[in-house]
């Protein structure tokens, strides 16, 4: 696309200090958001999502800390910001929605406290003003009878309608991008499918763009326009979605969609992938993926595959796939 | 049906006493958990049971081992009633049937190794028929696809797709007959989901083993189910082969929920009818048809009579108003 990105992430590291040594969570990501575009980044646990996407609010918990890397916002790198310019960005125009509704208000406030809060933070408004945004945002976001919902607490709301709330928080500053950080693992899918349609709907006519980060291929198919899939910190492939379900190119992610049971075929053996994630402690030689991959040859264990770009758009960090063979 | 059902639930009912959202703290609700189930495994079958959180689907599960009490109702096992026996009774029986939980992370002991998490069914029945316990862990580690070099590990050096092997191979030392799996993989990573209900199936082969598979994912459920029995809000709404539910489930709800799993395919993306609002509290459920309030074909009749059993197929009945009156107009 010609148009500058809202979002650039360009060789982002990322290592966390451990018991044990040093861990590198994410080794050297490159990813671009489009302005109201809903980018999905797929990957098992320890693959580097979620540390992705601390990163880029640079909130990641104190022993992580970002080696190098760019992560450009509009016009400025977010890692050369200082601290009082970072916050004003913060939840104002990048707006975070985290997997964990429940863990993630505080249980002694109000729901319409901790909203306000958020508003705040960032601008002057007169109580009234901020009583009715408050409800403006709570109404918009699908809550019922929001004039007697605000003033309830986290508790008091159910996991669906607190993931709503916090929807409604991450929304209160107009954001331009939101990050949503497995925003429905803990919720059931036909609830799922309301928060779904309700960010579809904020896509629609906001035009906010929103990184989705989820382990689950379904969802990713159902709403997101591009996809990164992550594995063991690294991305091993970044399509659009249509092409990364049509022609999956590397061989991880035809694994994960193939080791989706289906609704609609019947089979007796699901396709596995053996073997299981590599703990970031012990990668191993050569491409991360190597040790579980059945088309690895020699060349796979020396050294780890760059992103290269395919002719269908897709780029692809895997040897045989780069060289036409599979 | 000619084989013989080696579960069957009768008007099953569970109900748990919390303290009442009230001013009096003496004051107790009511919390209706399973309410009024009825249920049949078939020997050699696996029926999934499927249901969003709190419909009780986890609590009909452990009511039928009798790892909790229920509050009234039968359940045959081989044609006895197991809530009539005594704890002594009862604990002969439970070598028959075991349960696998959802998270491999708790449900191992941190202190015990793997040979005795295995061996430790094997001490409780000492009476254990073939060969010593190391050769019996060892086979059990194999069946399972593990190394038997491994008994004197830790859990804690395995990952969640080999912990939730091992404690497969621990309900699997007693040779049981049935086998309740509480959403055995949904604490495990995608890719590995798979090598766990291939595990399963390949088992359920080697041992004619008869599961109970509790889930709310329904891609997996599909996969490994014969029957299917869906669950709102204590009760079974609708049971049937697993073909028949997936090609037309009948009752809305089960509509609604199928509707509502994303399809992995985005060229099938749709605007889908959804369900509005979430699932009433159990401790006061809606009179009449439990799902009514958010039932996009309500009629008069489901706000005031609870619906009957009604079969639209052969072995697929289901729980709903719709269905009585197009038998009856027929």
């Amino acid at each position: 696309m010609s148009s500058t990105p809202l979002l650039s992430v360009r060789d982002l590291q990322v290592q966390f200090k451990t018991l044990h040594g040093t861990v590198a969570a994410v080794n050297g990501v490159n990813f671009d958001i489009e302005k109201g575009e809903l980018y999905g980044i797929v990957g098992e646990s320890g693959s580097g999502k979620s540390v992705t996407a601390l990163s880029i609010l640079n909130i990641l918990p104190p022993n992580g800390r970002i080696d190098s890397g760019q992560i450009r916002y509009m016009d400025s790198d977010l890692l050369t910001l200082e601290d009082h310019q970072m916050r004003a960005i913060r939840g104002n125009e990048i707006a975070m929605v985290f997997q964990d509704a429940l863990a993630s208000f505080d249980p002694v406030f109000t729901i319409a406290n901790q909203i306000g809060e958020a508003v705040r933070i960032h601008r002057k408004i007169s109580t009234s003003q901020l009583n009715d945004l408050i409800i403006q945002q709570l109404t918009s976001v699908g809550i019922p009878e929001p004039q007697v919902r605000k003033d309830q607490y986290p508790h008091q709301f159910s996991g669906g309608m607190k993931q709503r709330a916090m929807s409604a928080m991450a929304l209160s500053n107009k954001p331009s991008l939101i990050i949503a950080d497995e925003p429905t693992t803990s919720l059931d899918v036909t609830i799922q499918a309301q928060l779904m349609d309700l960010f579809m709907h904020l896509k629609e006519s906001l035009g906010v763009s929103i990184l989705l980060i989820t382990h689950d291929m379904g969802l990713i198919a159902e709403v997101c326009d591009r996809v990164s899939v992550m594995y063991a910190g690294f991305i091993l492939e970044t399509a659009d979605v249509f092409s990364l379900f049509k022609e999956p190119k590397h061989p991880y992610t035809r694994g994960l969609i193939d080791s989706i049971p289906s609704l609609d075929k019947d089979i007796d053996t699901l396709v596995s992938i053996p073997g299981r994630v590599p703990s970031p402690m012990e990668l191993p030689t050569g491409c991360v993926f190597q040790p579980r991959c059945s088309y690895a040859e020699e060349a796979c264990l020396l050294g780890m595959p760059k992103l290269q770009s395919l002719e269908n758009g897709t780029t692809v960090a895997c040897f045989r796939v780069q060289k036409g063979e599979i | 049906m000619t084989t013989r059902a080696l579960v069957e639930v009768k008007n099953l009912k569970k109900h748990f006493t919390v303290s009442a959202q009230s001013k009096n703290p003496f004051k107790k609700d009511l919390v209706y958990a399973v309410d009024g189930v009825d249920l049949e495994i078939f020997k050699g079958e696996t029926l999934g049971l499927v249901g969003e959180s709190g419909c009780g689907k986890t609590t009909l599960g452990r009511c039928i081992i009798r790892l909790i009490e229920s509050t009234s109702g039968e359940v045959h096992f081989n044609s006895q009633n197991i809530l009539e026996l005594s704890n002594r009774d009862m604990r002969r029986l439970r070598r028959h049937m075991q349960i696998i939980f959802q998270d491999p992370f708790s449900s191992l002991d941190p202190r015990m190794k793997v040979g005795s998490i295995i061996s430790q069914p094997l001490n409780v029945f000492k009476n254990s028929e073939s060969g010593t316990k190391k050769e019996v862990i060892d086979q059990l580690l194999e069946a399972v696809g593990l190394e038997s070099g491994i008994t004197d590990r830790f859990p804690h050096e395995f990952s969640g797709g080999q912990r939730q092997r091992i404690a497969i191979a621990r309900s699997l030392a007693l040779r049981p007959q049935f086998i309740i799996a509480d959403e055995p993989v949904s604490a495990l990573d995608v890719s590995i989901r798979a090598q766990i209900l291939n595990l399963m199936t390949d088992l359920k082969k080697q041992f004619q083993l008869t599961y109970l598979y509790i889930s709310h994912d329904l891609s997996t459920l599909k996969f490994i189910s014969d029957r299917v029995a869906v669950m709102y809000l204590g009760k079974i709404v609708e049971t049937g082969p697993v073909g028949s539910i997936f090609k037309k489930p009948a009752h809305p709800y089960t509509q609604a929920l199928f509707e509502a799993v994303p399809v992995s395919n985005p060229t099938l993306r749709k605007k889908r009818s959804q369900l509005k609002g979430e699932p009433p509290s159990p401790i006061s459920p809606p009179p009449g048809c439990r799902f009514h309030p958010r039932c996009s074909q309500v009629m008069d009749i489901c706000s005031r009579t609870d619906p009957v059993q009604t079969q639209v197929t052969t072995g697929h009945s289901v729980l709903c108003h719709l269905y009585v009156n197009q038998r009856s107009s027929e």
